[in-house]
């Protein structure tokens, strides 16, 4: 348990620094290079919370997808690769109150709902078994929709980005 | 381990990610930002799977990433197609609907 608190609190740190980061950099292709550190920080977060098939599924979705994706994007959008200093809001600071007042209402929340309940120590990992169990059995339709959502955003972004 | 440590976690990354959406005018860094908020959920999501000791929350988890995808690519795709049409992906400058 000690051992993971001490990585959970390392981690939980990178992460918030990180994602600080990818809001607040002036560099597109830098803000996707500090975006891969907190979606690698989020998988080894769900190692910690027992969900191993997820935490991989994160790594190959995310961190192997959709982070080209970004790089593509940027790429392609962009003339030059390097620091800009038109990608904020002139009412940027605006977001800062908001984003605080946001905290506040849920950290308050989430103290009275959980105070200082522990998460069982004796879980055991969730197997890719059970999971598929899952969605096989009871979330199967669920499943189908997000099939055919699937398949409409592939012909989507290829009608969106091609040139005619 | 506290239930609410991993909870504080993820309301520090979706407030970062608002501040994002809010704070910035690029288009792709503001799809970045909504990829925060939806990872804090996956967070939130699988807390509560452990602490009840059930499945249901890693299955949805597993739809949000996919649903995440999806919404990565139709949204670079727009992008990419404002840029060609417009030579800008500041959002300010996407003002025809306005009254």
């Amino acid at each position: 348990m000690i051992a993971q608190n001490i990585g959970f609190w390392i981690i939980a740190i990178v992460m918030i620094v990180a994602a600080l980061r990818v809001v607040t950099t002036n560099n597109v292709v830098h803000a996707a290079l500090w975006l891969v550190v907190v979606l690698a920080g989020a998988a080894a977060q769900y190692i910690l919370l027992a969900a191993e098939f997820v935490a991989v599924t994160q790594v190959l979705v995310y961190i192997g997808a959709v982070m080209v994706l970004f790089l593509f994007g940027t790429m392609l959008t962009r003339a030059r690769i390097g620091t800009e200093s038109d990608l904020n809001n002139s009412y940027k600071k605006l977001g800062i109150p908001v984003g605080l007042v946001m905290f506040v209402a849920m950290g308050l929340a989430l103290i009275s709902s959980f105070g200082d309940e522990k998460l069982p120590q004796t879980a055991t990992v969730v197997s890719t078994q059970e999971i598929s169990d899952q969605i096989f059995g009871p979330y199967l339709l669920p499943f189908w929709a997000l099939s055919v959502v699937l398949l409409a955003a592939v012909v989507g972004a290829i009608v969106l980005a091609r040139k005619d | 381990m506290f239930v609410n440590q991993f909870l504080f976690l993820a309301a520090i990354l979706f407030c970062i990610g608002v501040y994002g959406v809010i704070a910035r005018k690029n288009a792709v860094l503001m799809l970045m930002a909504i990829e925060l908020i939806l990872n804090s959920v996956n967070i939130n999501l699988l807390t509560f799977a452990l602490r009840n000791g059930s499945t249901d929350g890693h299955v949805f988890a597993l739809y949000i990433i996919a649903v995440a995808a999806a919404e990565v690519g139709v949204g670079l795709g727009l992008v990419l197609l404002v840029y060609r049409n417009k030579k800008t992906i500041s959002l300010d400058d996407l003002s025809e609907m306005r009254g």
